[in-house]
């Protein structure tokens, strides 16, 4: 998957693939309820910054998991006393990101099969 | 559903979105001022960080939407506030598409109506005529079709008819009537169940005048009965005889000939009484046509081969009275291909030249539709670098295009329908029960709907490679002059394509308004100018025989002695009128065995009166004209035109004195001959025709035709109440039409009128489609050009240089499409010629008229464009950049 390492032009602004922005939404969200913009940067920061991930294209994304109540959403006010709006993980939520992930390791490992015959490598 | 309530609680959601974005960017740029850089800079970077906020919000919110509807919602919401920034253009566009729309929504009605629509009939389908293998009538004698009617095999039940005209009174009011004369069985053969009361069956006939019942239409019950549900059972007067009213038709049931509704039906034993034929005669084929269901499993094939060996053996058994007898079986709507082929010709030819007007329409929309593609280049550029999709863009144009086409769609049946509703309460012809039910129906409204679909589809077409090929840096870079190319593009093409269009129908309604007007200043055999006619049958009126005869000559005496009248000829039937004479098989005198093959010609015949050649205005070429003394005691003689002398005798010479036989006999000497003159129609080609005394023919119908004294003053005369008084004094009981000559002609003029007028319209919608056509392209490539044409101007141009350098394009594309339109249609008439007389394409008339009109649409169409052109301003413009 030669794309997901490349970092995002503004050509191509969409996903990385179908699904795995929400993936790692969800997985954030999963460890900490957070709003928005904190959500841009635990992305950024966990990845070493090798997904510049356009900021924007996160909030179509939650209005998807919002829409199939993956998530739900509150506004409050954080603790540096912004008004934010803070986004929660539901049971559906764990749910459908625990089958994504198991997925998605799935076809990691075959497509890492493919590409490296030799070694048989999982993690 | 999720997303109705989604529907409600949108607003809300798209708020919290929208504060969501805005607050994230703020957290972002206050980080980025925390971390030192300056506030304007901070908010910049963290909305290039962000991205495309316009883009990111659409998306989030598409999330929420019901995606197809909702979307098209928008766009035509976007559509509809693009066109009202362009008033004129939108009206322009819609105008020209609600146009060519009604004009296909009209003719598809009418070709619904009259081809595709079946009879009200159960099982149209099965139902077929007997018409003649030979030629394109019906007519049979009433002993023929009991015949066919008793051996066939393959009918469910054959009927016959008969139209004919009687007095109906109820009271006392005698007024005239169309009756159909049906055979016993007709309706229970049709399939047809009463509205009210009952009908007659072939039970009930037992010979001639045995079962005096009539059946009243419908529509007839409810104009002259009020809907009276008590006229069951009541006794009127029939031709002053009495029958019982028995019942009323269904009301979609108008008897099954298409345009002409008769107002009752008598059955066909009662022919004696009303006029009609001898149901005894073999030879006299009055039945006007017969018809029936084919029975399940028999093709028409079949049933044709079982009835023309029926036809042989019924030939065979009377020679003497029974010609050749072939069948073909027909649709009885139109009268088998009698009334059906011209009609589907003609609806044909229409429906084509009204698809060639929307085809016109669509290629006028989608250069109008590419120019303001062009113009709003910047627009779509800037739009395209903000990050809209193309396919946005186009969906945008494309709804634009058929908001449009539904727009003019609507409008253009809207207007259709009310033009059809006019058109069936319309009766053409006064005195006959015409009608022409082109009502729309379901079909018309999803058939104009479709159109207007699919030309908007198709003129939208046009900019999608011209949006799809733009650049948006180029374009906001350079602006909007873009190169003019030398070659002919896909617009220039569109342009020729209108024009061609547009001159094929300007050349095929000149063509037929030529036609038209030549053939009513045509002379016929007969003066038409300066003559009346007064027509009544006697025999409605009681009178019979010699007291009929008597009656005519003071009728003709009384009219004579008025002032103003020059002469007054008397006939039986007049040409190029309805009942236009009778036809009659002619024998050479040698023939012996006069049986109907062996027949030199069938002649049109009429019985006249010595006066008539005069007061009719034909002339006499040779011979005599008949005289008082040729009357019942003296030998039989005949006046012959001369197409009967040259058929018959071979030359007028060896004509005039020669005998010639009739069916029954008769031998008849020619004493005269006269021109040739048109009978039945104008197109016809010349026809033989005889003409007999009266006095040796007598007959009941009389037709008094009456020329006025030269330079009567008609409008102080009241010549028409004249005689009308002069023969009430005769008969006060008299029913007399009183009407000028050229009334009665109306109907062999009828289809022509129609056509011309048809192709008239078409051909002033083709004027003007290529109007604007011509006119936005012409003005389109000054507006372009007007830097050059001013550069030229200030170089030293002359005035016939800047125009040529301006319009000589327009003027080239204007003349190769009238040179390709102008072929086309020569071509197109000879379909016309079927349908107007001397409809002919070599006329230079109408050759000078088609190159002088699209000379003339152009230059209309370039008028203003060349204006604009001449009056450039070099300073003014050169400044400007």
């Amino acid at each position: 998957m030669p794309e997901v390492n490349k970092p995002m032009t503004e050509t191509n602004s969409r996903d990385l693939f179908p699904g795995a922005l929400e993936m790692m939404i969800l997985e954030s969200l999963r460890r900490q309820p957070s709003h928005g913009y904190a959500l841009v940067q635990h992305i950024q920061q966990r990845s070493n910054n090798l997904l510049q991930v356009e900021e924007g294209s996160l909030y179509p994304a939650l209005q998807r998991l919002l829409k199939s109540k993956l998530v739900k959403a509150e506004w409050g006010v954080s603790s540096t006393n912004r008004r934010i709006r803070t986004y929660q993980i539901t049971a559906a939520g764990l749910r459908h990101l625990e089958q994504q992930v198991s997925s998605f390791e799935r076809m990691f490992e075959g497509i890492a099969l493919v590409l490296n015959p030799g070694k048989a490598t999982t993690n | 559903m999720n997303w109705i309530a989604n529907i409600f609680r949108r607003g809300k959601l798209y708020n919290d979105l929208s504060e969501e974005i805005r607050l994230h960017i703020d957290e972002r740029a206050e980080q980025l001022m925390g971390e030192g850089m300056s506030p304007a800079e901070a908010q910049r970077t963290a909305r290039m960080a962000f991205g495309n906020r316009a883009v990111q919000e659409e998306r989030s919110r598409e999330v929420w939407q019901w995606p197809t509807l909702e979307s098209i919602v928008a766009d035509v919401r976007l559509a509809l506030r693009q066109l009202r920034r362009s008033p004129g253009f939108t009206m322009a566009a819609i105008g020209t598409l609600a146009l060519a729309i009604g004009a296909n929504a009209v003719v598809f009605s009418v070709l619904n109506a009259f081809l595709l629509r079946p009879l009200k009939v159960p099982h149209p389908d099965s139902l077929y005529a007997l018409h003649h293998g030979y030629d394109l009538t019906a007519n049979q004698s009433y002993p023929s079709y009991v015949d066919l009617r008793d051996r066939n095999r393959s009918f469910d039940g054959l009927v016959a008819y008969d139209v004919s005209a009687a007095v109906l009174d109820t009271g006392n009011n005698p007024s005239s009537v169309w009756t159909e004369d049906v055979s016993g069985n007709y309706f229970d053969a049709l399939g047809l169940q009463p509205y009210l009361g009952r009908f007659f069956h072939a039970g009930d006939e037992h010979g001639p005048n045995s079962a005096p019942y009539i059946v009243l239409t419908y529509d007839y019950w409810h104009t002259h009965f009020q809907d009276d549900r008590g006229v069951v059972g009541r006794v009127v007067q029939v031709n002053k005889h009495p029958f019982t009213i028995l019942g009323v038709a269904p009301a979609e049931f108008n008897g099954t000939l298409l345009f002409f509704n008769p107002e009752c039906f008598v059955p066909l034993v009662e022919d004696p009484f009303l006029g009609g034929g001898d149901l005894n005669a073999r030879g006299n084929d009055f039945i006007f046509e017969t018809l029936g269901h084919l029975k399940p499993g028999v093709t028409p094939a079949q049933a044709e081969a079982e009835l023309n060996s029926i036809g042989a053996s019924i030939q065979k058994t009377y020679p003497k009275d029974v010609g050749k007898m072939t069948f073909a079986l027909k649709r009885p709507n139109l009268y088998g291909d009698f009334l059906g082929r011209p009609v589907r010709a003609f609806i044909a030819g229409l429906m084509l030249l009204t698809g060639l007007i929307l085809l016109a329409a669509c290629a006028n929309l989608g250069s109008l539709f590419a120019a303001r593609a062009a113009d709003r280049s910047r627009e779509v550029a800037l739009r395209l670098a903000l990050g809209s999709s193309r396919k946005r863009i186009l969906r945008g144009l494309f709804t634009e295009a058929i908001m449009i086409s539904l727009a003019g769609g609507g409008i253009g049946l809207l207007g259709s329908v009310v033009l059809l509703r006019a058109l069936s309460a319309w009766q053409p012809l006064p005195g006959f029960p015409i009608h022409l039910a082109v009502n729309p129906d379901a079909k018309v409204y999803v058939v104009a709907v479709l159109l207007a679909l699919a030309s908007g589809l198709l003129f939208g077409a046009v900019p999608v490679r011209q949006v799809l090929r733009t650049n948006p840096y180029e374009v906001v870079k350079a602006g909007t002059g873009s190169a003019a190319g030398k070659r002919m593009n896909a617009r220039d093409v569109l342009l020729v394509v209108q024009i061609a269009i547009c001159a094929v129908l300007v050349t095929s309604s000149l063509v037929a308004v030529r036609g038209l007007v030549r053939s009513l200043h045509a002379h016929f055999g007969f003066d038409v100018a300066h003559i009346m006619l007064a027509e009544t049958d006697l025999g409605m009126a009681g009178y019979s025989g010699d007291r009929a005869q008597l009656m005519q000559k003071q009728m003709v005496e009384a009219v004579r002695a008025l002032p103003g009248v020059e002469s007054v000829g008397l006939a039986d039937s007049l040409p190029l009128a309805v009942n236009g004479g009778s036809s009659s098989q002619i024998f050479t005198d040698a023939t012996t065995d006069l049986r109907p093959s062996n027949a030199m010609a069938n002649a049109i015949a009429y019985d006249i009166s010595p006066e008539y050649f005069h007061a009719a205005g034909t002339t006499l070429l040779s011979g005599r004209n008949f005289t008082e003394h040729d009357d019942k005691n003296s030998p039989r003689v005949a006046v012959v035109n001369l197409e009967f002398a040259r058929k018959i005798f071979g030359s007028p010479a060896s004509a005039l004195g020669g005998y010639f036989k009739m069916k029954n006999g008769t031998r008849i000497q020619v004493v005269g001959i006269a021109e040739n003159g048109k009978y039945a129609s104008l197109t016809e080609d010349p026809q033989p025709a005889t003409f007999f005394p009266i006095l040796q023919a007598p007959n009941t119908s009389t037709i008094l035709v009456v020329r006025e004294r030269p330079g009567l003053d008609t409008e102080a005369f009241q010549i028409g109440a004249t005689i009308r008084n002069a023969l009430h004094r005769v008969d006060s009981g008299l029913q007399v039409t009183v009407e000028t000559r050229d009334k009665p002609m109306e109907s062999t003029l009828f289809g022509p009128r129609i056509a011309t007028i048809a192709l008239g319209v078409l051909g002033v919608m083709g004027a003007m489609l290529s109007i604007t056509g011509i006119f936005g392209m012409a003005a389109n490539s000054v507006s372009k050009r007007l830097k050059e044409l001013g550069i030229r101007v200030a170089l030293g141009a002359q005035r016939k240089e800047v125009l040529q350098a301006a319009l000589g394009r327009a003027f080239k594309l204007l003349a190769i499409g009238s040179g390709v339109g102008l072929v086309l249609g020569l071509l197109a008439t000879k379909v016309l010629a079927f349908i107007v007389y001397q409809a002919t394409p070599r006329d230079p008339l109408v050759l000078a008229g088609v190159v002088l009109a699209m000379a003339a649409l152009g230059l209309l169409a370039t008028w203003i464009p060349a204006q604009r052109a001449l009056s450039v301003n070099p300073l003014a413009l050169l400044r400007e950049e």
